[in-house]
């Protein structure tokens, strides 16, 4: 197992102590909103730093895998609805099989005429007409579906299976979009891959925004189950009563009045109960994120990991010993997708609510990837360093701007209009934050604040 | 015959004068995408952010001008802030390259870098734009608002259907022609054009001929700033002004350049009348069209449209994939990337 140099040491010890300061300044149930979304962030950054790391191919798709791991998590969590099923499941499943048959007929086509223009021709004429008669079926059952009292469902709703089970099942799903994406474009050059990484994770996300058949759109899907307890369960359950005021024994037991001693055990308690459930997410979430860190540190120090090493220095000469070159891009591109998939399920599960209209690419692709420039490409530890520190800094960049805005400008009047306006603009700040540390961190330590070490063996 | 000649006013007044227009500002775009493909080689990815800059500073003229009451009387007081914006989206262009970019040029970096770079430059001229002007949606076109009306139209004609012809349309038509214009002139005529050109094709050689690469760089932004800026205020006067469009705007602009070829001005222009025409085709109801085209008996049911207008943006993408699998290097051969 691999051994943490200090200056790694002291990258975890900085993590952990600015959530202790967090948590002592503006309060833990702060830290752990924080933390929470750092665990995640942090998954995501593995799984682009496993790709672009490893073997430098570029996923700028992150949002899009982000979306396909909520989708999952709507499917597999949400009771099916029964009457959106009668409605047009027959429909649906008339129209993909007629798609199926074209995808077939297609193929048959390609293989079979040999002249490049019949090809075309015949290709096109097939697909106009096939796509013709397909939408009308589907949209006869996508209307129906919508149909079903829409204030409320107007979709297909989920299997209804417990939600820890999506975070595979979104792994898988984004796994199945990325190798369609890496079979059409891993080909191309770098910066090329990723602009049409960048436009399919649209496709999907405005796919996700308006078929509300499958995912209710841009209407959302609130009240999915979560995996942790309800805050009101905790505050009636018995052992959990129990348990703060076994904490807090000795600051009750200095209350003489009984109603004084209850008002502060039931505020306790409450607080306390939003606590745990935090808590217990991130209890689960660092489960998920050690197991990933686990396997992606072993799978690089493997002779699988050496040879993504070989393939990303020198794809010619990793080529010319054999190695299959775009067959290794297309695993490890999936590979990363499948991570990043897992991180889109666990982020809708603490949400518990998919808002596909939320999925922009700046906050979650661009912002995923100064994470992994800034931690440090190819380190995975750099990876987890990069989604923590970013993350952090995201957030706390307001509280910290208005201090700042408030000190330069303390000499002005309350009332002074240009005081004001960047008072008004202080959201806007952390947007100049992320793009000049990742200029400084382009410019004076391009390989990121934790570097992949070079191995000699 | 009056039939034909409605249905030919609806497809004008529905698809080729907005396809024109918007066709018009996604060429220039992707023109300037293009030229800095082409000379710096990398993907720009802030160029929507440039974009963005150079409408702001315009809008912030014109506000100065409006109250000065200066202004041009039927035509918008913006044309009267556009060299001004001009000027400041110039100026931003050479600063970010001398602070920035500059560096990794003479490192001699990978393209892959210089495009992460840009998307740090993004982020940062995303932040002051919206520091300065917010992100609220501003419309800033004053003056005529229509040259023809649709009403107008139909009495002057006595069809069915109308024609409108905004002026912001005119304008935009008007410029991207001159503009158009001037940037081959200059390619092919003048010999900083063709210093330029030489530089794009081989570097090594033009060096060798003596071409000054730092004046290359130097005039590639000039030109660039000047088209980023008529692009997004042009934009902006059509379709009124929001900052966080000039971002998704970026990738029908990549699109457009991709399609066209990167690295050919020429396909860049093409490329961005192919994306904008396809977008509008694509996502169009026809069934007015089919109206007064078919005898009433065959009338269609539906709205017959391909794909609902919420797919708008998926089409320019779909449109690159498929030109990526058919033909990779673009429609006028550009750089294989």
């Amino acid at each position: 197992m691999m051994k943490f140099e200090r200056y790694e040491w002291l990258a975890i010890t900085i993590m952990i102590s600015l959530f202790i300061f967090v948590g002592f300044i503006q309060g833990w149930s702060v830290s752990l909103v924080i933390l929470n979304m750092c665990i995640i962030s942090a998954i995501m950054t593995m799984g682009v730093n496993i790709s672009w790391g490893y073997a430098g191919v570029i996923n700028f798709g992150v949002m899009g895998f982000l979306a396909m791991g909520g989708l999952a998590a709507v499917l597999v969590s949400y009771p099916p609805i029964a009457e959106s099923w009668q409605a047009g499941a027959r429909g649906l499943g008339i129209s993909f099989a007629l798609l199926v048959v074209l995808v077939i007929a297609v193929m048959y086509i390609n293989k079979k005429v040999i002249q490049n223009r019949n090809r075309y021709i015949l290709n096109s004429l097939i697909i106009f007409f096939g796509i013709l008669i397909i939408r009308h079926f589907y949209l006869n059952a996508t209307h129906n579906i919508e149909d079903v009292n829409p204030a409320i469902a107007g979709f297909l709703g989920g299997l209804g299976l417990p939600i820890i089970f999506s975070w595979i099942v979104g792994g898988l799903f984004a796994a199945g979009v990325a190798f369609v994406i890496g079979k059409v474009a891993l080909g191309l050059r770098s910066d090329y891959l990723a602009i049409v990484t960048l436009g399919i994770s649209e496709i999907v996300v405005s796919v996700l925004k308006h078929e509300e058949w499958l995912s209710r759109g841009v209407k959302n899907v609130i009240g999915l189950k979560r995996p942790v307890p309800y805050e009101i369960d905790l505050q009636n359950a018995d052992w959990f009563i129990n348990l703060v005021t076994y904490l807090n024994s000795s600051k009750l037991n200095n209350i003489i009045d009984v109603s004084d001693r209850q008002q502060v055990l039931n505020n306790l308690i409450i607080d306390g109960s939003g606590i745990f459930v935090k808590l217990s997410y991130a209890i689960l979430f660092l489960i998920v994120m050690l197991i990933i860190f686990y396997f992606a540190n072993k799978a690089q120090l493997s002779p699988w990991g050496r040879m993504m090493r070989a393939i990303r220095d020198n794809e010619t000469a990793a080529n010319a010993m054999g190695k299959d070159v775009v067959k290794q891009h297309l695993i490890i591109f999936v590979i990363g997708a499948a991570i990043v998939g897992v991180a889109g399920a666990m982020l809708v599960t603490l949400d518990g609510l998919f808002t596909p209209s939320g999925y922009r690419p700046l906050r979650f692709t661009f912002i995923i990837w100064i994470m992994v420039i800034v931690g440090g490409s190819g380190n995975n530890l750099g990876a987890i360093f990069g989604g923590f520190v970013i993350w952090f800094s995201w957030i706390e960049a307001a509280p910290l701007t208005t201090f700042i805005i408030n000190q330069l400008t303390v000499g002005l009047e309350p009332t002074n209009a240009l005081k004001l306006h960047l008072l008004d603009s202080v959201p806007y700040f952390r947007y100049l934050f992320m793009g000049l540390i990742l200029l400084l961190i382009l410019r004076y330590r391009p390989k990121g604040i934790i570097p992949e070490k070079v191995r000699h063996s | 015959m009056i039939d034909f000649l409605n249905s030919i006013i609806v497809l004008l007044n529905f698809i080729i004068i907005p396809g024109i227009s918007y066709g018009s500002q996604l060429a220039l775009g992707a023109l300037g995408v293009t030229f800095v493909y082409a000379i710096l080689r990398f993907a720009n990815f802030a160029h929507g952010e440039i974009m963005s800059f150079g409408a702001m500073i315009t809008i912030l003229f014109t506000w100065f001008f409006q109250s000065q009451n200066i202004g041009l009387g039927i035509l918008p007081t913006a044309l009267l802030a556009l060299p001004v914006g001009i000027i400041a989206t110039i100026i931003l262009c050479i600063i970010s390259d001398k602070f920035v970019f500059q560096y990794y040029r003479y490192q001699k970096s990978v393209p892959v870098v210089l495009a992460m770079v840009s998307i740090g430059v993004m982020f940062v001229i995303n932040a002051i734009i919206r520091i300065i002007i917010g992100t609220e949606t501003i419309k800033f076109s004053d003056g005529q608002k229509f040259i023809m009306k649709a009403k107008q139209f139909k009495v002057m004609t006595g069809l069915n259907e109308g024609l409108a012809l905004k002026s912001s349309q005119v304008i935009t038509i008007l410029i991207t022609i001159l503009l158009l214009t001037f940037t081959f002139w200059f390619l092919q005529k003048t010999k900083t054009g063709k210093s330029m050109r030489a530089f794009s094709d081989n570097e090594d050689l033009a060096l060798l001929s003596g071409i000054n690469p730092d004046r290359v760089v130097f005039t590639t932004w000039i030109i660039v700033g000047v088209l980023a800026c008529v692009a997004g205020t042009l934009y902006g006067l059509d379709k009124s002004y929001k900052p966080i469009i000039y971002l998704n705007l970026v990738l029908p602009i990549f699109a457009s350049a991709i399609v066209g070829g990167i690295g050919s001005p020429f396909g860049a222009v093409v490329g961005g009348y192919v994306i904008a025409f396809s977008e509008i085709m694509v996502t169009y109801a026809y069934k007015k069209f089919f109206v007064y085209l078919l005898p009433s008996s065959l009338e269609p049911s539906g709205l017959v449209q391909l794909l609902s207008t919420d797919y708008k943006f998926a089409v320019s993408f779909s449109i690159l994939v498929i030109v990526l699998l058919i033909r990779p290097s673009g429609i006028f051969k550009g750089r294989v990337l």
